[in-house]
């Protein structure tokens, strides 16, 4: 699935934000990386349909089915991890499924303390972990590693990577390593046309 | 070799360093203390013993007495069932009322525009107004009731929206990028963040429907009605028989709030559990 974005333009309070940005994001990885304050969550924000542009398009997420880790967690913290997996997955919960990929996380179904009672890195993983479980054509994954120590974030790579092959996944970090571990596509002269408010 | 600083005394703590003392104490949970109401049920006392007319201060002790032998007629129960049962189904309709009402204009604005001056002037205007007016459109047994949930509804509606307006939203962006559907939304979103504004509100809800539903029994005078009873211990000037109506109010009163609050807060760990 490829998404075209084209001519996008998005201000506050006519302050710009967005400027004319136009990307194409195929199946595979693409790393969209900017300054602070550069933009990248409007886009993201555009992308996932929580905002609308004042100009431009966005065309190939009509009928698309979207998954996320946002930049911050979103877990429902009185929730246990199965709790989170079945809000979103409703009567397509399979417990064998959850299972198995909370282990490939490091993380055990078993464990029934709420979400909010995990350690930032578990949250983290817990978030990864969901977005993971639905089926999806794009996944936005909004600096996905943040606080993981390193094995943990090897762990999370290797996931994405077998959990996402062949889709289309925007990646949103600072870190060039998170890109090069999943072999992405690195935004770069799109991302001048990015302009910081 | 044992170093030097290791044999030295340790300083005590608290000699030395000033220690954070909490602050300010919360509240108890549980209402007033045993101390401080047995000091104002003295100072009641001494104030009758003072006053020496059981007429205008009568005893606790003579109020006591009063309201035993009250609880052993039929016709306390009696009164005490008919106005709780109009009393708290104003209370039940201003609930309903005011959980659909406030969905309907955290969802569209043109409600919330509408219901807003309604909202206020029910807020503002003198509940003694409402009853004289109530009195003209309906029989007095309907009084309590509807001036009752009259006067709930607002503070309800209010606290349920304003609820709703502080849901995280946050969340809500996460479960519309997910679709998960509206029931688990409410399941696990809107309920259990609105939850604790609802029961302020019921908190604050039972506490002023029997206030103004008594007052609509005492002006409407419904026959055998608690608000009937007070009316006439008023007209007989059997001023021991009016305190223990109004500890029996206040004490039926308080029951209820305990067991509504009670029910909301079995509701609420059941929601965590599942």
């Amino acid at each position: 699935m490829t998404v075209e974005i084209q001519n996008l333009t998005k201000s506050y309070g006519g302050t710009p934000v967005l400027q004319g940005v136009s990307l194409t994001l195929r199946p595979g990885v693409t790393c969209l990386m900017a300054a602070s304050g550069g933009g990248k969550t409007t886009l993201v924000r555009i992308l996932l349909g929580l905002e609308q542009p004042d100009g431009g398009t966005v065309m190939g997420l009509e009928k698309a089915r979207l998954s996320a880790v946002f930049q911050e967690d979103r877990l429902l913290d009185r929730l246990d991890a199965a709790g989170n997996l079945r809000f979103i997955l409703g009567g397509d919960y399979e417990e064998k499924a959850a299972a198995e990929l909370l282990a490939e996380l490091g993380l055990d179904l078993g464990e029934k303390k709420p979400a909010g009672e995990y350690s930032g890195g578990m949250k983290r993983r817990l978030a990864l972990a969901r977005a993971l479980s639905v089926p999806f054509d794009f996944l936005v994954l909004d600096e996905p590693f943040t606080g993981l120590d390193e094995e943990n974030r090897k762990r999370a790579i290797t996931c994405i990577r077998r959990r996402a092959a062949g889709k289309t996944v925007l990646l949103v970090t600072h870190d060039r390593s998170d890109a090069a571990g999943l072999e992405a596509r690195i935004v770069g002269l799109e991302l001048e046309r990015i302009d910081a408010p | 070799m044992i170093s030097t600083s290791a044999r030295k005394p340790q300083k005590k703590r608290t000699g030395d360093r000033r220690l954070f003392d909490g602050g300010p104490r919360p509240a108890q949970k549980g209402g007033a203390r045993v101390w401080a109401v047995a000091f104002w049920l003295g100072l009641w006392q001494l104030g009758a013993l003072a006053l020496g007319q059981r007429l205008l201060l009568p005893s606790p002790a003579e109020v006591l007495v009063c309201l035993v032998r009250l609880a052993v007629t039929a016709d306390f129960w009696h009164s005490v069932g008919w106005s709780a049962a109009r009393i708290l189904g104003g209370f039940l309709t201003a609930c309903a009322l005011a959980v659909v009402l406030a969905a309907l204009a955290a969802r569209f604005r043109p409600v919330r525009e509408l219901l807003a001056p309604l909202v206020t002037a029910v807020k503002a205007v003198p509940v003694v107004s409402f009853i004289i007016l109530a009195l003209v459109w309906l029989p007095s047994r309907h009084l309590s009731w509807f001036i009752s949930a009259l006067m709930v509804f607002p503070t309800v509606y209010l606290n349920l929206l304003e609820g709703v307006d502080r849901t995280d939203r946050a969340l809500l962006e996460m479960a519309w990028v997910f679709r998960v559907p509206l029931s688990r939304r409410l399941r696990d979103i809107y309920l259990p963040q609105v939850l604790p504004w609802f029961r302020s509100a019921c908190s604050l809800g039972l506490g002023l429907c029997w206030k103004s539903g008594v007052a609509a029994e005492v002006i409407g005078l419904p026959p055998m009605s608690v608000g009937e009873r007070l009316y006439t211990a008023k007209i007989y000037l059997e001023t021991p028989e009016l305190f223990a109506w109004t500890v029996s109010i206040v004490a039926v009163s308080a029951v209820f709030e305990r067991l509504v609050l009670c029910l909301l807060d079995r509701l609420s760990a059941r929601g965590e559990k599942s």
